[in-house]
């Protein structure tokens, strides 16, 4: 694997591969000694065109706990004030010797435009891109299923498992990675969104049960986990994708009543930051069957395991 | 290319495709054009034109030359260079540049300057308001009266859509036969749009640009052409829709043309996977059954004419992320050869229809239809175009006259080229199978 | 020499032996605790901890048995393919002030055991860590030494020792080869 781009293209025995890798890097994380040696001397770069103290941490603490040399990069710049230069930041980067760079910025596509362009020699790890792809979330969140609704996770799928994702399907990268991984993986997933917060492509995707509220998505299935995505409030009366968001958690929300529809094995996930009270009730963030904490430690296993698997074998570049 | 006081004797040419001829040119224009061997003065150049296909010069109706403000880019001096190139006599310099060609001032800069350079009659635009603003109409008048004689108004690279202004717009330019020019695109619609809003905008996370933000414009300009009682011509037509309501429009006995860029003709959405940004354009490229629907409006005669709409970009605004990127292509030396790809060696036109929607009727449109579009015939100017349809060579954008190189076709062969573009009989442009000819 | 060097029988011999010499060695089975390292240290540790029961029916096998999977600590990764991660799995008895008899059928180089005390310093401080192999095959990089060798085969470069283990590959011999090349892979 030379980089991580996508999961659109994801085979499924890779996918597995990455999170069996992950099961045994959260294993050492149980250790008095967390850090071990396999990275020493490579160097990671965190590349941060959008503000993520959360998932930069993450990815540092990932590498870090790899004995790999990290260096932060964080660059000004948005869709409206396009900031610093993509490829002089890369052309930089790759002077001052980069094994990994890890990407986040605010244009879809940019991961890709990065591992393709020849900036850059090392591998490419998209950390999320616009409104495109965000893998490793995708993948922590496969792995937080498995490892609750799965008997004998080693070497298995989510096969058979039913998977909700509600919320702004149309902006989220978190829902469209999670789309493709979590199908490869066997699971049958549902979206729930307004129909002004769905892409008008969706109908291509007939692997892609969708429901228009809640409730309805809620009466047709007993789902085993139900991932509330972040509403983004500049979206509702600015861009007018929705009346208010009083409406939305009306329609949306997963509030006590909802939860209480859930069948019991079912988990509560969200990939933060959340909005309480908004997409997600107190009650249903702080709830036993909650593993929104957990997710954040997954991320960590999850990432040390993408670097190990891009940049520990011969393949890595050069 | 410096003038030459020599007749030129072209032999053994096709015109347009349909028959052979003989064309002596003398003082820029046409002396003799007869099927049997002309006898033409001893000093004469002669042009073995065996295989090749004389067309009239092309004619333009839709180019970005960026002079003034952006020479970075391109200037009227490497345009004209391109357009010649490209087997082009006359093109029109559309408004965007910097300052914005909304006054007799800076129309009259352009022209002068394209005459000075002298390659190819370059025609100033006019935008429709000030400063491409939206709100405010140009002194249309004033610069119809220039020097620059500017009949073809045009915002283009924003479209003008307040209702109010367009309905004034198209009643004022009556005054002196003009036409308005739109770049069809609701702003509200596509506001942050990069790519053809459908299945793949959606799996590439790129914000879409529906179709029915480019038809309702078109339906909206349409009636109020009619009622008006005003001439319309649309620029770039994308979408299946847009060709069914202007065919609609047509029938109605409305005064609308039409024109359409050859990378519509060819090129789909599924291009912009990848994220090359050389792929990005407004409008942006559709679906297939989208070019299967322009093409046939174009061979049907809903669309009117090729338009190039040759958009220069340096580097820096094309080797980017997608989202950073600058949208347009440059596309005079590849035109005809597209058109020849997509439409002639498919059956769907002759070289005589090409003629037809690439020299005459652009001129017709751009009121430039006195001085180029001409037949080939005896006493007119000599304005030709010879292409050869059987030269098949691979598209390298660095190799282009232009100033900038963003070109999505490196790497794609065309069947075929212009290898000589007469401009009022001085060759502005010889492959290099004619060199020394001229000396 | 080519071939089968060892039997089934002679790999059971060398097991007890090697038992007797461990519980010799440190006064009694008390304080032990086996590691084998994967793939097939860890039959063999398990083996071993038979062999020690049968001599001394107080050694509890089950808590003093587990596995060390080194492969993060190897310092030839980016040589070869990316390795999948094995399970490692502490015996309960904990290796906190035991003595730590690392398991491996072949002994080579050194390296997969110089990787395996990396390992274990991160995993807790035994009193003792000491090495028992099935086979030494000699040429080692490191100044490292077994303690317990069920059989010397002295071998040239080129050759290839192969462990085959019952529980892995449904037979038990040590089997000699030519090789093309050096034996990436094939043991410590």
């Amino acid at each position: 694997m030379r980089h991580l781009l996508t999961t659109a293209g994801l085979a499924r025995e890779d996918a597995i591969r990455i999170l069996d890798t992950a099961a045994q890097m959260a294993a050492t994380q149980e250790r008095e000694t967390r850090k071990l040696p396999t990275l020493r001397g490579k160097t990671v770069v965190n590349l941060f065109f959008e503000d993520s103290t959360r998932t930069r941490i993450s990815f540092e603490a990932a590498a870090k706990r790899l004995s790999a040399d990290v260096i932060n990069f964080s660059a000004k710049g948005s869709s409206v004030s396009k900031g610093e230069s993509l490829k002089d930041t890369a052309l930089t980067l790759q002077a001052m010797g980069a094994d990994a760079v890890v990407v986040r910025h605010w244009a879809s596509g940019a991961a890709e435009r990065l591992a393709t362009s020849g900036w850059v020699h090392g591998s490419v790890l998209n950390a999320g891109d616009g409104t495109h792809q965000h893998p490793t979330q995708a993948l922590l969140d496969a792995y937080t299923i498995r490892k609750h609704l799965v008997e004998s996770p080693d070497g298995a799928g989510l096969d058979g498992l039913r998977v909700a994702i509600v919320g702004d399907v149309l902006h989220s990268r978190v829902a469209g990675s999670n789309g493709y991984l979590l199908t490869t993986l066997g699971a049958k997933v549902s979206v729930v969104a307004p129909p002004t917060l769905l892409p008008v492509g969706i109908t291509a995707r007939p692997e892609l049960e969708v429901f228009y509220t809640l409730d309805e998505a809620l009466d047709a299935h007993k789902f085993d986990a139900i991932m509330m995505l972040r509403v983004q409030r500049e979206r509702m009366t600015g861009a007018a994708f929705f009346p208010s968001p009083e409406e939305y958690t009306r329609m949306y929300g997963l509030d006590a009543a909802r939860m209480a529809r859930l069948p019991e094995q079912a988990i509560i996930m969200h990939p933060g930051p959340m909005n309480r009270g908004l997409e997600i009730s107190a009650e249903a963030a702080d709830a036993p069957n909650s593993v929104i904490v957990e997710q954040v430690a997954n991320g960590v296993a999850v990432r040390m395991a993408a670097l190990y698997l891009l940049l520990a074998g011969e393949e890595a570049a050069e | 290319m410096s003038s030459t006081a020599k007749p030129v004797l072209i032999e053994n040419v096709s015109l347009a495709g349909q028959v052979n001829s003989n064309l002596l040119i003398v003082d820029g224009e046409i002396a003799e054009a007869q099927g049997s061997p002309i006898d033409a003065p001893a000093d004469a150049i002669r042009i073995d034109a065996t295989g090749l296909i004389a067309l009239p010069g092309l004619v333009d109706l839709h180019t970005h030359l960026r002079e003034p403000g952006r020479e970075d880019a391109e200037t009227i001096e490497s345009g004209s260079r391109s357009a010649a190139r490209g087997g082009f006599t006359a093109i029109h310099a559309m408004a965007n540049t910097t300052p914005v060609a909304d006054s007799a001032g800076v129309v009259e800069q352009v022209w002068s300057r394209g005459r000075e350079v002298g390659l190819v009659d370059v025609y100033p635009v006019g935008a429709v308001t000030v400063g491409l603003g939206g709100t405010q109409l140009s002194e249309m008048g004033a610069m119809a009266m220039s020097r620059a004689r500017v009949r073809v108004f045009s915002d283009d690279g924003k479209c003008v859509s307040d209702p109010v202004i367009m309905r004034r717009a198209l009643e004022y330019v009556k005054t002196f036969g003009g036409v308005i020019a739109q770049h069809s695109q609701d702003p509200r619609l596509t506001e942050g749009a990069q790519m053809h809003e459908g299945i793949v905008s959606a799996e590439l996370g790129l914000t879409g640009w529906p179709a029915v933000a480019e038809e309702s414009i078109i339906a909206r300009d349409v009636l109020l052409t009619e009622h008006v009682g005003s001439r319309l011509h649309v620029c770039h037509v994308s979408t299946a829709g847009s060709v069914d309501i202007i065919r609609w429009a047509k029938a109605r006995g409305i005064n609308v043309t039409a024109e359409v860029m050859p990378h519509h003709l060819l090129l789909t959405d599924e291009s912009v996977r990848g994220y090359d940004a050389r792929f990005k354009v407004n409008p942006p490229l559709r679906t297939q059954a989208d070019v299967d629907a322009v093409r046939a409006g174009l061979a049907d005669g809903t669309i009117d004419i090729i338009a190039t709409d040759h958009a220069p970009h340096p580097d820096e605004d094309k080797d980017c992320e997608w989202g950073a990127a600058a949208m347009g292509m440059i596309g005079l030396e590849t035109a005809l050869g597209i058109v020849q790809k997509a439409m002639v060696d498919t059956g769907l036109m002759n070289w005589s229809q090409v003629a037809l929607r690439m020299s005459h009727l652009p001129a017709v449109i751009g009121g430039v239809a006195d001085a180029h579009g001409l037949n080939l015939d005896k006493g007119e100017a000599a304005n030709i175009t010879l292409v050869d349809p059987s030269a098949p060579w691979l598209v390298d954008p660095a190799k282009t006259a232009s100033r900038s190189n963003n070109s999505p076709f490196g790497g794609i062969e065309l069947p075929g080229r212009a290898v000589a573009t007469f401009l009022r009989g001085t060759p502005t442009y010889l492959d290099e199978r004619f060199e020394g000819l001229f000396a | 020499m080519t071939g089968t060097i060892l039997g089934a029988p002679d790999i059971s011999r060398a097991i007890t032996r090697i038992a007797h010499e461990i519980v010799e060695r440190n006064d009694g089975a008390g304080n032990i605790v086996l590691l084998g390292i994967p793939t097939r240290g860890l039959p063999l540790a398990r083996r071993l901890a038979d062999a020690l029961v049968a001599i001394e029916p107080t050694f509890d096998s089950a808590a003093r048995t587990g596995a060390l999977d080194i492969t993060m600590y190897r310092d030839d990764l980016h040589r070869q393919p990316t390795r999948a991660i094995g399970t490692t799995t502490m015996p309960t008895a904990g290796i906190d002030d035991a003595t730590v008899v690392l398991v491996d059928d072949v002994f080579h180089t050194g390296r997969t055991i110089r990787a395996a005390l990396d390992a274990i310093s991160d995993l807790g401080r035994p009193r003792t860590v000491q090495l028992a192999v099935l086979v030494d095959r000699g040429h080692r990089e490191l100044p490292i030494r077994a303690d317990y060798v069920g059989k010397n085969i002295p071998t040239s470069r080129s050759e290839r020792v192969d462990v085959r283990l019952l529980e892995v590959d449904g037979e038990d011999a040590v089997v000699l080869r030519r090789g093309e090349n050096e034996g990436a892979g094939e043991g410590a």
